[in-house]
């Protein structure tokens, strides 16, 4: 096998892992209320009986969202294909588990990305804005793949009902939205609230799309796309790790 | 990389060990090209552990693989290509049904998808599952999921397949319908690598029959004459209503060992048939009364008592 074999099968491999996965995970009961149910109740209950100025928080609250579509198809993936047995099927085709990690990040990020199209086109729909397009749709990317990463990375504890993972993977993925300046804005935070506010990755994302929305930006686009890269690539590293050291507990 | 003999499977001293068990120790045989291979063992032996390594799923702690000349450690995605694999469990995707099961492990593969389609519902007739092809396979019987399970790891032609342990737990017909299918594949030139624990089951399909036991290989022998040593382990148990001695039950010539258990004698035989016979007339003439008896056919443990304890068995 040459090289040009070898990324072939590579890339096929990613590919045939996301379309199981579309086909396989979008539907399944978690997905749909991790990843859909409680960012519109997140909406809802920040939203309603307030004076809120939606407008301005628009961009923020798609964040928000982008992050729990994102991050939701990942953790249920792995803990559900240990359990049902298949986990060790797949491995046995010609893939790696850097394949099965991919294609896995893929299908996140796809689900992401087509739920918050939704999301945008309804804002659009509400609210004037002038955007800048170019900023939006590679935030939009970046960090959907950057999200999606860290679902999967929440896959990784050798753990085996789908349900403790999720438990789990809510239970990092809770506390992040609060420190992101999405409910409060960034430049209202003080001392280590604002600190805490630059390790999640969602700040980014809140960032990029204020300045794509608003023009307005508190940190700066190039370094906010730089950051969603290094957690992407923080991300997927330990992904590889912890896939391959909990591997065979999941057989 | 390169072969010079026609062996598609090659292990060398594999090992492995999880904490201070060594499931897998030093382990070394091979497979000549469009064999039928089984390894035999009980529960706990390794042999799924030697699968796993033998198709690139677990790393060997030492030790090497090759399937067809290709180091599995080294080249795992190039090995992966050879080779078919039918995990323990039925692990086929409940969600998507028989046909789509099979498309989509053909597809990693990289068979176009026109090929797939036909080989798919060739496949599905083969396995009698052609009528259900459009139901989700989680409202299959177990029998059928694993012919799914098979139909899925033979989609893509593979020069070797792999088994483990692919009858346990399914009723006699889906029995004989995999056991055809093997041999059907292997008449077709693919070698084949299967597990069981059951004697009679290695017997029926294998041309030779590896017997693990805790780790490590006892013997590698074709199943006949492993059937002629299993034979001498078969035994008798038998307890009567008064003491008697142990000299006095009979050393005949059809009673190989006595062993007493208790109350109880365990006499070993090559004939259990005749022994009961004999018996009944023994504690007819001693009037004695039989309070238990029972025949206990041959059975792997006692045959790896029999073949870690003889030395002499390569006569
Ligand atoms: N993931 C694991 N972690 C720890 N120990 C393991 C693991 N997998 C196997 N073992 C141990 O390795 C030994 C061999 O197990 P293996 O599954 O290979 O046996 P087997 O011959 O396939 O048995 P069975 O007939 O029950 O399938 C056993 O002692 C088992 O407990
Ligand atoms: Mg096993």
């Amino acid at each position: 096998m040459t090289i040009r074999d070898i990324n072939g099968q590579f890339f096929r491999g990613v590919m045939v892992t996301t379309e199981k996965n579309i086909r396989i995970y979008y539907t399944k009961a978690p997905v749909l209320i991790f990843g859909l149910l409680f960012p519109l109740f997140m909406f809802l209950s920040f939203y309603l009986g307030r004076e809120v100025n939606l407008h301005s928080f628009f961009p923020g609250l798609l964040a928000m969202s982008l992050f729990f579509t994102a991050s939701s198809v990942g953790p249920l993936i792995t803990p559900w294909e240990k359990q049902a047995g298949t986990y060790e099927r797949l491995l046995s085709f010609p893939v790696s588990i850097n394949t099965i990690i991919l294609g896995d990040i893929a299908a996140g990020m796809i689900f992401g990305i087509i739920i918050n199209m939704v999301v945008l086109i309804v804002g659009l729909i509400f609210f004037d804005y002038n955007i800048n397009i170019l900023f939006l749709f590679f935030g939009i990317l970046l960090a959907s793949f950057c999200f999606s990463s860290l679902g999967v990375l929440l896959a990784s504890p050798s753990v085996r009902s789908p349900s403790h993972i999720m438990m789990f993977s809510s239970l990092i993925r809770f506390p992040l939205i609060f420190i992101s300046g999405i409910f409060i804005a960034l430049e209202n935070l003080q001392g280590s609230a604002r600190v805490l506010a630059y390790f999640s990755p969602i700040t980014y994302l809140v960032d990029i799309f204020n300045f794509s929305f608003k023009g307005e930006c508190h940190i700066s686009p190039i370094i906010d796309f730089t950051a969603l890269s290094i957690f992407s690539v923080i991300f997927i590293s330990l992904s590889n790790r912890f896939h391959k050291r909990n591997l065979i507990k999941g057989l | 990389m390169k072969k010079e003999n026609n062996n598609v499977i090659e292990a060398n001293a594999l090992t492995k060990r999880f904490g201070n068990v060594t499931a897998v120790n030093q382990i070394t045989f091979s497979v000549n090209e469009g064999e039928i291979f089984g390894f035999l063992g009980p529960n706990g032996a390794g042999k799924t552990t030697t699968i796993r390594m033998l198709t690139g799923l677990l790393a060997p702690d030492s030790g090497d693989a090759f399937i067809d000349g290709v180091n599995v450690k080294r080249n795992p995605i190039k090995a992966k290509m050879k080779m078919g694999v039918i995990p323990e469990m039925g692990n086929v995707y409940v969600d998507l049904n028989a046909q789509q099961n099979i498309i989509l492990a053909g597809r990693f593969y990289g068979l176009p998808m026109k090929e797939l389609k036909k080989r798919a519902n060739s496949l599905l007739e083969q396995f009698e599952l052609y009528d259900r092809k459009d139901d989700p396979v989680r409202t299959f019987s177990k029998g059928m999921k694993q012919r799914v399970n098979i139909a899925s790891a033979i989609a893509h032609n593979p020069e070797v397949l792999f088994l483990d342990e692919p009858m346990s737990g399914l009723d006699v017909q889906s029995q004989r319908l995999i056991r055809d299918i093997i041999n059907q594949m292997n008449q077709k030139g693919t070698t084949i690598f299967l597990t069981t624990h059951n004697i009679e089951e290695a017997n029926q399909l294998c041309a030779r029959v590896a017997i693990i036991n805790k780790g490590k290989i006892v013997v590698i022998d074709r199943p006949e004459r492993l059937r002629r040593t299993f034979e001498t382990t078969q035994s008798v148990e038998i307890s009567f209503d008064k003491c008697i001695d142990d000299s006095l039950i009979g050393k005949g010539n059809i009673v190989n060992r006595v062993e007493r258990l208790g109350d109880k004698w365990k006499l070993y035989t090559n004939n259990p048939d005749k022994l009961v016979k004999y018996l009944a007339k023994f504690a007819e003439d001693k009037d004695l009364t039989i309070v238990s008896m029972e025949i206990c056919r041959a059975s792997l443990e006692d045959a790896f008592v029999k073949f870690t304890e003889s030395k002499s068995y390569d006569d």
